[in-house]
């Protein structure tokens, strides 16, 4: 009686890990059709009339209109400038980002300076005040001091650079650089910027794919300060996404088509890159 | 590698002075070189900003009135928001979104934790199903669960009929609203922070578990008395965060309204949040003085609330 209780306590020590049963799979797979289903519901939406996803019971299968309520939403709406538009910020923003947040980041991890945990601590402090309470003054900054109100460099150029990348690179980076590389180059009488070609961007290259993938993300579906600073005649794809919803009479399956036109870069990206997406957002909760 | 090619400079620095100096430059400026896109940004685009509402907040600024903006009133506006009733309706509203939105959605995400941390097949599936909804806008999120959460034709009040629930009008009703809204937050982050806690719960030593099963303590015990623990600083982490982002709820509310002017929060101004307010003062009415109390009173708003979280957690820790 007591040995296969001794041996039932002994065996997660050779597994570390307990092995799913049948409850969690079918728990697990619920949390997933719940997480899908609304994106489902989009595609199934976009591709039928306004008439049909308004019956009861609700169709659940996809119909074959997709491709003329697609071109519908671009012949009703600015969606193709907000792309290109969108696309031009999100772009912008994210090579500065990853620019800056690399150097930044590789400054924090591997290089000594007077200041350096002071000026660390204050970047993490940043990271906790809401973006919203300078607002107003940023706007008048913009549209009256910059006269940038409605310009795309009113969207890139206060995201150029940001507390939270700089955080997630020297996290990696304190790991993913070794010393006695860096103090081996510093020996053969490499600078600093040779250092950063040479030793820091080859070792960064995974973090950065993340850092860009989550930067780009942010940057195309930001939605808050676009809406203050810029016009319907100048919009970003959420700004025209928001437009379509405000009409009185809404075809809703014209409304989801554009939902799913605006998500469509994304979900794109992130079924390319969805693993290390993954990745990069465990490792960057145990190393803090 | 290093001790072979370690002599060569080390002998030929005393002919190359002005090299030496130069490396000497370069290493005390370098970092405050890399790091100083960072802090310039936000020092123009972020700090000025934040102080330079403060300073407006005590003005009566408003844009429609020219050369209004350095009318100096002191804690009038602050005075003002204390007798408006609307400010004190979009703090309730605040709040209670807040505490629907994210104190399920933490509650689930450590259950999703546990059961990913399981050993399975699909894994990486699992995990990305849960994360995708985080990768899709506010905006689109939004739209489609207007859609969804619809009074004659949304898909929730049909699988609700099945059960005998009668066509919910989900923007009309204040707790309704509330808790169609924080439906939308709830859906968009549960899978992020539960691959949050998930990695928190791999970092967790095996032997705690271990010693804890020799104890003879059951899962459940096992969860709360060694989980649970380890997992606090991450815990605490996601608290604040959640709170921060609750706080300043916009895109959803502003999207969930159907009413003519989407920043009044509904008809009766049900789920009209504090962002949404301090939106519909300055940038509807002009009213860059008041907006901007509005939005210090709601960082000290978040403040208050994100120690007291704090708080609460540490105490959490004092009763184990």
């Amino acid at each position: 009686m007591t040995t296969p209780a001794l041996l039932r306590r002994r065996r997660p020590r050779t597994d570390r890990q307990l092995t799913a049963g049948r409850g969690v799979y079918v728990v697990l797979g619920a949390a997933v059709l719940l997480s899908l289903f609304p994106l489902y519901w989009t595609l199934v939406a976009a591709s039928r009339t306004n008439t049909e996803i308004h019956r009861m019971p609700p169709v659940l299968l996809p119909g074959g209109r997709l491709w003329h309520n697609v071109t519908q939403v671009f012949v009703q709406t600015d969606l193709r400038l907000a792309m290109v538009n969108s696309l031009i910020v999100a772009a912008t923003v994210t090579a500065s980002v990853v620019l800056t947040s690399t150097l930044g980041g590789f400054a924090f991890a591997k290089l000594r300076f007077r200041g350096r945990n002071t000026l660390l601590a204050s970047v993490v402090a940043t990271m906790m005040v809401p973006t919203q309470l300078g607002i107003i003054p940023l706007y008048v900054m913009m549209a009256d001091w910059f006269h940038w109100a409605d310009h795309l460099q009113a969207l890139i150029v206060p995201a150029a650079a940001n507390a939270f990348g700089l955080f997630f690179m020297r996290q990696y980076l304190i790991g993913a650089v070794p010393d006695e590389l860096l103090d081996a180059g510093r020996m053969d009488g490499c600078t600093t910027r040779g250092l950063v070609w040479h030793v820091v961007l080859p070792a960064a290259r995974p973090a950065m794919g993340v850092l860009g993938m989550l930067t780009f993300m942010a940057a195309w579906n930001d939605f808050y300060w676009p809406k203050v600073v810029m016009t319907q005649q100048n919009p970003t794809v959420q700004l025209t996404l928001s437009e379509l919803a405000g009409g009185y009479i809404k075809d809703y399956s014209l409304v989801l088509t554009g939902a799913l036109v605006a998500s469509a870069p994304v979900l794109v990206a992130f079924l390319l890159m969805g693993r290390q997406i993954v990745d990069g957002i465990m490792q960057g909760a145990t190393k803090g | 590698m290093a001790a072979s090619t370690a002599a060569a400079p080390g002998a030929r620095a005393p002919a190359r002075t002005a090299g030496h100096r130069w490396h000497r430059l370069d290493r005390t400026v370098s970092p405050y070189l890399y790091l100083s896109p960072f802090f310039v940004v936000f020092g123009v685009f972020g700090l000025f900003p934040m102080l330079y509402t403060g300073y407006v907040s005590f003005t009566a600024w408003r844009a429609d009135r020219p050369g209004s903006e350095g009318r100096w009133v002191g804690f009038e506006n602050y005075r003002k928001l204390l007798d408006d009733p609307f400010f004190w309706n979009a703090v309730k509203n605040t709040l209670g979104i807040g505490v629907l939105a994210t104190v399920p959605q933490l509650l689930l995400a450590l259950g999703l934790a546990h059961l990913l941390n399981y050993r399975m097949r699909g894994r990486t599936l699992m995990r990305l199903g849960v994360l995708l909804p985080n990768v899709t806008s506010v905006a689109a999120v939004t739209l489609i669960f207007v859609q969804l959460f619809g009074r004659d034709f949304g898909m929730v009040n049909w699988f609700l009929s099945l059960f005998g629930v009668e066509h919910v009008d989900w923007q009309a009703g204040t707790l309704s609203s509330w808790s169609a809204i924080a439906a939308i937050v709830t859906w968009r982050w549960t899978g992020y922070n539960a691959l949050l806690y998930l990695a928190a719960m791999q970092s967790v030593p095996f032997e705690l578990y271990e010693a804890a099963a020799l104890d003879g303590a059951s899962r459940w015990r096992q969860f709360r008395s060694v989980t649970i623990p380890m997992l606090r600083p991450t815990i605490l982490f996601t608290v604040i965060v959640s709170t921060i982002g609750a706080l300043q709820l916009f895109g959803e509310p502003m999207l969930f309204s159907q009413q003519q002017d989407p920043t009044t929060g509904g008809s009766q101004h049900q789920f009209q949040t504090l962002a949404l307010y301090s939106y519909n003062q300055f940038w509807g009415r002009f009213k860059y003085g008041y907006g901007a109390a509005i939005s210090w009173a709601m960082f000290l708003l978040i403040v208050l609330v994100a120690v007291v979280n704090f708080l609460a957690a540490r105490r959490m820790r004092g009763a184990e």
